[in-house]
């Protein structure tokens, strides 16, 4: 279905400061919590305020709300008999359909019912079903391995489109499963997600072909990694904690997964590689399963095989050889040092004293 | 005699459902259940032992600092290798930040909310608690949430982000600070102290580590700026409740030692019981599936050779939580666990007077909180920058290793045998599995399990807040619990 902004607006319910709030209930299933405790990073404004801000009545949340036991599924069956409209549902953690298809991996608490299917009921009352991190979008790390719990996202699983529900699946908005992907979530791609959803702008154009809103996914992570330099001239780190280029050697793989993680940073002024930590694709569909250890960088006749997915590999290879022979003293020195050895000229044309 | 179920459970991480059994208005019986399995050690098989620094921490998004240093620790141990002083004073700053921001978090938004419900209204504290302590809607978690993202601001700073840091490994720290982060990170660290000191304790973090017995902390509560504060309205209340009353388990204690330094701990290795102190025997440790969903597998083992084969079926099970054992008892963990085994004078005396119950626990918590941001301090300034952070080593193909450390719950312990270069066994035994414990093959209520007996329940609760108060003072992390 075509989400035209009109119609959107509409299902949306009405923009912030109108008499209608929308309600929003958060489940977690086959996760770990980190997507939570990652969203209260939020900071300017915390994610409290963002509530408040984008009109929105949280109904439950797990971490946040007062209400337990007896009282939770008392909303939940408010939610459940349509007394209580549902206009957004998020979902952390993956679905687990283990052991055999059963669900009994995950009972909810106080109602024994497999979670799989509470998930499922919900989903299909909601306004817009948005899966929070990468488990409830694409499996995740609680599908790594031979997944004997069975684990999958709301719409997919992996990168194959089907998951709890097949690629028809739609929320009463009209709106296809919003994957926010990240291994957490940044605090700003909930929040933001949530302010457009409010304000009715959000449409199925704002998601890229794997469900992502486009605002974080159209980008690397390579794109503001402060190791560029590094990369532009193949000046690779040789250990972790060496300031060089993490792609050549140690696994990186930011020049192909799509996060802003190194333009937006995290908590204050940190990212993966700022911390001297290769980009292990946490927001890619299957990154739970590589084929490589995630510090190693597979290669075929010493060359990396996972180079930039829009780039012919014959041109790689020639710039990479020319920038390397190209490298001047004071970034090859660099790069397999821990802290800066060698700083770059006072003035053009004079050497460092 | 009636039954029930309490579940969901909220501000807990992760799943919690348990059954009571109530007669004459109090617990008579508990039994606890983690309803979620994932199955953590059984994905790791067959890995690369490096990747178990991308696995472990993503078992938990509220302590995964503490998963990735075991797994560090383990795998140190495997290779033989020991970090640089640089690069253990980072680690312990990373894990140190989490761990306060752990207890913080608890105290503000996990636990205090509960005494700001309606079934209150009628106590003469009832007014302020509210208005402070609210679930949502409260004072204090629209301050707590920026102060606790800025403190967290350490992490973004020194690994790159959290949760599921990266930066921690075997051979020390992935980023070498300079100067002027490591003058961030005190400005950094000076802010948060502000804050608890104006608002959390109203008072120097100094002079609240200082304090010495039960009768120090009353007098000290009743000096305006701690009787203002956020603690001192928490001692208020709990004299007023009697929380020292409630939720007492098997006063036997568990540290692996928090903070390794020269050749020690910060917070000293040990086990308390009847009052005293004693050695930690880590061959005595061992998990027992008696009561739990996995495949019998003769008798109780040590997690070094643990076995984990989920069966939803097994008979007389109720949790996908293992039985952990100490010399065959159940011991409790935690903050109060560390602060009394460490010789802390004031969890001494209170503990002396009235064991662990869950004033206690708080208490041991908050003082907590104060030491170790001092800590974080002292080991900040510590650091020499362009001295090493991190040295580099081969993974052998065959080894053992076990990481034993403090998360901010209490003892967290990896085991992990490499054979042939690939990850053979590895097994995890998480502060909440000794704490959230389901019986053992004897029938031996689990510490919480047997923390809930004598509970009161109060005429039409459905829910009893005694019930939610015992729970929380534990600080339950159930997602590390099963894993």
């Amino acid at each position: 279905m075509k989400a035209s902004g009109k119609i959107n607006r509409k299902a949306n319910g009405t923009a912030p400061g109108g008499s209608h709030k929308r309600t929003l209930v958060w489940l977690q299933s086959g996760g770990c919590g980190g997507c939570t405790l990652s969203l209260i990073c939020a900071e300017q404004p915390d994610f409290l305020t963002v509530l408040d801000l984008a009109g929105i009545q949280l109904l439950w949340h797990p971490a946040l709300s007062e209400a337990s036991g007896s009282e939770v599924r008392a909303i939940l069956d408010s939610v459940r008999s349509g007394e209580t409209p549902l206009d957004i549902l998020c979902i952390e953690g993956s679905v687990v359909h283990g052991p055999n298809g059963s669900g009994r991996f995950h009972l909810q608490s106080g109602s024994g019912e497999p979670m799989k299917d509470v998930i499922a009921e919900l989903c299909r009352l909601a306004g817009t079903v948005i899966a929070v991190g990468t488990c409830a979008a694409f499996g995740g790390v609680t599908a790594a391995g031979e997944n004997h719990v069975e684990a999958t996202g709301i719409a997919y699983s992996g990168s194959v489109a089907g998951g709890l529900f097949d690629p028809s699946f739609r929320g009463r908005s009209g709106l296809r499963v919003i994957n926010i992907s990240g291994c957490p979530v940044h605090p700003d791609w909930v929040i933001e997600t949530l302010l457009q959803l409010s304000l009715g702008v959000f449409t199925e154009a704002d998601l890229d072909s794997l469900g992502r809103p486009k605002f974080y996914a159209e980008h690397l992570v390579h794109h503001g990694c402060p190791r560029n330099e590094y990369y532009e001239y193949k000046a690779s780190a040789e250990h972790l904690s060496n300031l060089g280029c993490l792609m050549e050697n140690l696994g990186c793989m930011a020049t192909q997964v799509h996060a802003d993680c190194n333009i937006r940073l995290w908590n204050g002024d940190g990212s993966c590689t700022r911390g001297g930590y290769p980009c292990i694709s946490c927001t890619e569909p299957g990154f739970e399963n590589q084929t490589h250890p995630y510090l190693e960088t597979p290669k075929l006749a010493g060359i990396p095989i996972g180079l930039p997915t829009d780039m012919p590999k014959a041109w790689f290879v020639a710039l990479a050889a020319l920038s390397k022979a190209a490298t001047p003293h004071r970034v090859k020195a660099n790069a397999i040092a821990d802290y800066i050895i060698t700083a770059p000229s006072a003035a053009k044309g004079k050497a460092p004293k | 005699m009636s039954r029930r179920i309490v579940g969901p459970f909220n501000r807990v991480e992760g799943d919690l459902e348990i059954k009571l059994e109530i007669e004459d208005e109090t617990v008579k019986s508990a039994w606890v259940n983690s309803p979620l399995y994932r199955g953590f050690e059984r994905i790791l098989n067959g890995k690369d032992p490096r990747d178990a620094l991308v696995y472990t921490p993503r078992i938990c998004g509220i302590c995964s600092v503490s998963q990735s240093m075991a797994a560090a620790e383990a795998l140190a141990e495997a290779q033989g290798l020991a970090a640089p002083a640089n690069g253990r004073l980072m680690q312990n700053i990373i894990l140190a930040t989490e761990n306060v921001a752990d207890h913080f978090t608890h105290f503000y938004l996990f636990f205090m909310p509960d005494f700001a419900r309606p079934v209150y209204a009628g106590e003469p504290w009832f007014g302020d608690i509210a208005a402070r302590f609210k679930a949502v809607e409260g004072t204090a978690a629209r301050e707590i949430l920026p102060a606790r993202a800025a403190f967290l601001h350490i992490m973004g700073r020194l690994a790159g982000h959290w949760p599921h840091t990266l930066g921690l490994q075997p051979g020390g720290t992935t980023h070498a600070i300079d100067r002027a982060e490591q003058a961030r990170v005190l400005a950094i660290v000076a802010a948060f102290r502000r804050f608890l000191e104006t608002r959390t304790f109203g008072d120097a973090l100094e002079r609240v580590i200082a304090l010495k017995s039960a009768d120090e902390l009353r007098d000290w509560a009743l000096r305006p700026g701690p009787a203002a504060s956020d603690f001192g309205q928490f001692l208020r209340l709990a004299e007023a409740l009697s929380l020292d009353k409630l939720g007492r388990a098997t006063d036997r204690f568990l540290s692996y030692g928090a903070y390794r330094q020269d050749g020690g701990h910060l917070f000293k290795r040990g086990v308390h019981a009847g009052g005293k102190n004693a050695a930690l025997n880590v061959a005595d440790i061992s998990e027992d599936v008696g009561a739990s969903w996995y495949a019998r597998s003769g008798g109780p083992r040590h997690p070094s050779c643990g076995i984990t084969v989920p069966n939803a079926d097994a008979s007389d099970a109720y949790s996908w939580c293992k039985a952990p054992r100490l010399a065959g008892h159940v011991v409790e963990v935690g903050a109060l666990a560390r602060q009394l085994i460490d010789g802390h004078p004031l969890l001494r005396d209170l503990v002396k007077a009235s064991g662990g119950n869950v004033a206690n626990r708080v208490i041991g918590r908050l003082i907590e909180i104060a030491r170790v941001v001092l800590a974080i301090e002292d080991w900040t300034r510590l650091i020499v920058p362009r001295e090493a952070f991190y040295i580099d080593a081969e993974m052998p193909a065959e080894a053992e290793g076990a990481g034993l450390i403090e998360a901010a719950r209490g003892s967290l312990g990896h085991w992990l045998t490499i054979r042939k270069g690939r990850i053979q066994n590895y097994q995890i035994v998480a502060p909440t599995t000794w704490n959230f414990s389901p019986r053992d093959s004897a029938g031996v209520p689990g510490a919480c399990e047997q923390a809930l007996a004598g509970a009161p329940v109060r005429a039409g609760e459905k829910d009893p807040v005694a019930v939610q108060h015992i729970v929380r003072s534990f600080d339950p992390c159930m997602v590390c619990t099963v894993h």
